[in-house]
């Protein structure tokens, strides 16, 4: 074994009360780190996942009609004008499968799922409920909602006339599985449809208003033949929705929506909850670094005069230095394993504790590698920064002095 | 004619900065390979600063030190460094031994410190020294486990694992009772004997200054006297 490693070992193992206490400080550190951490990550992913488990990260569609001055004012002559806003029609996007194609090459993208999204009323007898109908292609539509898992009662079916609806909407039409419904659009056309499966994606606003069909047969609703309103895109990184929002609303002459400027309030939220989790990851860290340099310092002073005697004996000031960074780095790996197995332990536990009447997880916490990897590098890194100034001072005690003095 | 061993020239260290105390004023030495000498002196004569120039612990304020054919005034820390762990064997009045680590470590860490990987010579020397001052027994043992006597034998053992041509001791049977003493003693003169390791030491013990085969006697930072046994060092030829 090398020299340093060799001397470093034995110094941790022979002061065994010190290496104990300072390990389980590391340990306890780590283990709020990690933690916090699992807590903080579990609940923004649970939060993120429910706003948008409904929800496109990027909504396209066209842009509102406005109207335009026909007569322009010139230099000489100033117009008086009353410019009324001017009723929105659906309109269809412009060569929509070859935006569709040019959309699903962009950078960042998933999957875009083509929609008809319109207005109706939905009656049955005497029950009259406003709708918001969406035509969909059912396969491409289960890559931004996984609407098997939201059907709580028949399949999720959209052959024919058949149509899927949220449940608040079944239960205030009163309507069950394989019961028909009269649909009434905004374009004034009629239809009888058939409940094939009801959802519940756990927001009222849209399981009191949604209608799933088909998009051929909202194509026929909205007279829209082969149009479609509305691209709804899912993107690899949920947070980088805004950027791919903004690229396509330059490049396609669409409008854009990403669900982060719909969701500002919760966005404000997150970034908060992150920046909590940073503080308290900084101050922990401080206090491991200074826990670990002041045993090193300590530990100095007590073997000055050893130190004195392998330097008057032909050890290299770099391996003293190396003793003690050594020291450093082992403390903080050893205490950051414990204090991960610890922190991963506790997270367990307390998921396992915080249920919710339904007995579904109230805190659902979030233990990956990565979050290990850079616990373990983080103390490792602080063990090794903290031991730097007791190593050097180690590598600076003069022999003689330490020999005379001792 | 061959360069000495050791040879001190005119060499003087003061400390302090506003109050100036001298240590040294001025000291002529040469100590040939080979010779057994005792330091002897008052306390505050200089004895312990002589040693520490000599180890090249210590810088002198004026005045140059020859190791071994090599001028020491030039050498950077690392070239000091290096001197010393070629040239120099230490022996102090406490054994200053590493308590955290057994007999054998101990007698293998100068080495070990220095090549930075431990090898097998390296084992097997120092298992020769610690059967050479009879501790063949006591290698495994922690040195906190040792009697004085020892451990101070330990501190040889280390001082001469790596056959250094000079020893320097420092009082190295001042801690000790009269017998460990003697065969702390005896085990040195053994070694001068055998392997013709030439000894300083540092010592007020006069029984042990008489049976040396020089003592110069330091008052004040100065020799006073400098007398041999038997006229000329050993392993020199006569005139």
């Amino acid at each position: 074994m090398p020299f340093a490693w060799f001397v470093a070992l034995r110094y941790l193992r022979d002061a065994k009360g010190q290496t104990a206490l300072i390990l389980a400080a590391v340990s306890v550190g780590v283990a709020v780190v990690v933690f916090l951490s699992a807590l903080i990550n579990g609940l923004q992913v649970s939060l993120i996942e429910k706003t948008l488990g409904s929800q496109a990260h990027v909504t396209l569609h066209v842009p509102r009609e406005v109207p335009r001055l026909l007569v322009a004012a010139t230099p000489e002559r100033g117009i008086a004008s009353v410019v009324l806003p001017a009723p929105q029609r659906l309109r269809s996007i412009d060569q929509w499968p070859a935006t569709m194609g040019d959309i699903e090459h962009t950078f960042g993208v998933r999957a875009v799922s083509p929609m008809v999204v319109g207005f109706g009323f939905a009656k049955r007898a005497e029950a009259k409920e406003a709708i918001v109908i969406r035509g969909v292609d059912p396969e491409l539509l289960l890559a931004i909602i996984d609407i098997h898992k939201k059907i709580v009662a028949g399949r999720f079916d959209l052959t024919g006339t058949d149509v899927a609806i949220g449940s608040s909407l079944a239960r205030a039409l009163d309507v069950g599985i394989g019961e028909k419904i009269r649909v009434t659009t905004t374009e004034g056309v009629d239809d009888i449809v058939t409940i094939s499966g009801i959802f519940k994606l756990g927001n009222e606003g849209i399981d009191k208003t949604w209608l799933i069909t088909s998009l051929r047969h909202a194509q026929s609703l909205y007279a829209l033949p082969g149009g479609v309103t509305t691209l709804e895109l899912k993107v690899d990184d949920v947070f980088d929705a805004e950027r791919v929002a903004s690229t396509l609303r330059e490049r396609l002459n669409l409008d854009a929506d990403s669900w982060m400027g719909l969701n500002a309030e919760l966005l404000t939220g997150l970034s908060a909850q992150s920046n909590s989790k940073m503080l308290i990851q900084f101050f922990v860290t401080v206090a491991v670094a200074l826990g670990i340099a002041s045993v090193l310092a300590v530990s100095v002073v007590q073997k000055s005069r050893e130190i004195g005697i392998l330097r008057a004996v032909g050890t290299a000031s770099r391996r003293v230095l190396a003793v003690f960074l050594i020291q450093g780095g082992v403390l903080g790996l050893l205490g950051s394993l414990v204090g991960s197995g610890l922190g991963a332990a506790l997270a367990k536990l307390f998921e396992n504790v915080m249920r919710g009447p339904d007995g579904a997880p109230q805190f659902p916490v979030v233990l990956n590698l990565p979050l290990f990897a850079s616990a373990i590098a983080l103390a490792t890194g602080v063990g090794l920064l903290a031991a730097v100034v007791p190593a050097r001072r180690a590598s600076g005690i003069d022999p003689a002095m330490a020999i005379r003095n001792g | 004619m061959v360069e000495p061993l050791l040879r001190v020239e005119r060499v003087a260290k003061t400390y302090g900065e506003h109050v100036q105390t001298c240590a040294l004023a001025g000291v002529d030495l040469v100590v040939e390979k080979g010779e057994f000498a005792a330091l002897t002196g008052p306390s505050g004569s200089g004895k312990s600063t002589l040693l520490n120039v000599v180890g090249l612990l210590d810088r002198p304020t004026s005045g140059r030190i020859l190791l071994a054919g090599n001028d020491t005034s030039g050498l950077d820390e690392r070239g000091l460094t290096e001197l010393r762990a070629h040239t120099l064997g230490f022996i102090f009045q406490f054994h200053y031994l590493l308590p955290a680590f057994t007999a054998l470590e101990n007698v293998m860490l100068p080495a070990w410190g220095y090549e930075g990987f431990p090898s097998r010579a390296m084992r097997a020397q120092a298992e020769e020294s610690l059967r050479a001052v009879g501790l063949a027994d006591r290698m495994h043992f922690k040195t906190t486990d040792l009697s004085g006597g020892q451990q101070q034998r330990v501190a040889i053992a280390r001082a001469l694992s790596r056959r250094p041509p000079l020893v320097l001791a420092d009082e190295p049977t001042g801690n000790l009772d009269t017998e460990s003493a003697n065969g702390v003693f005896e085990l040195m003169q053994k070694f001068n004997r055998d392997n013709g390791t030439t000894f300083l030491v540092v010592t007020h013990d006069e029984r042990i200054a008489t049976r040396c085969d020089r003592a110069i006697d330091l008052v004040d930072g100065h020799i006073r006297t400098d007398v041999r046994k038997g006229g000329m060092p050993r392993g020199l030829p006569q005139p």
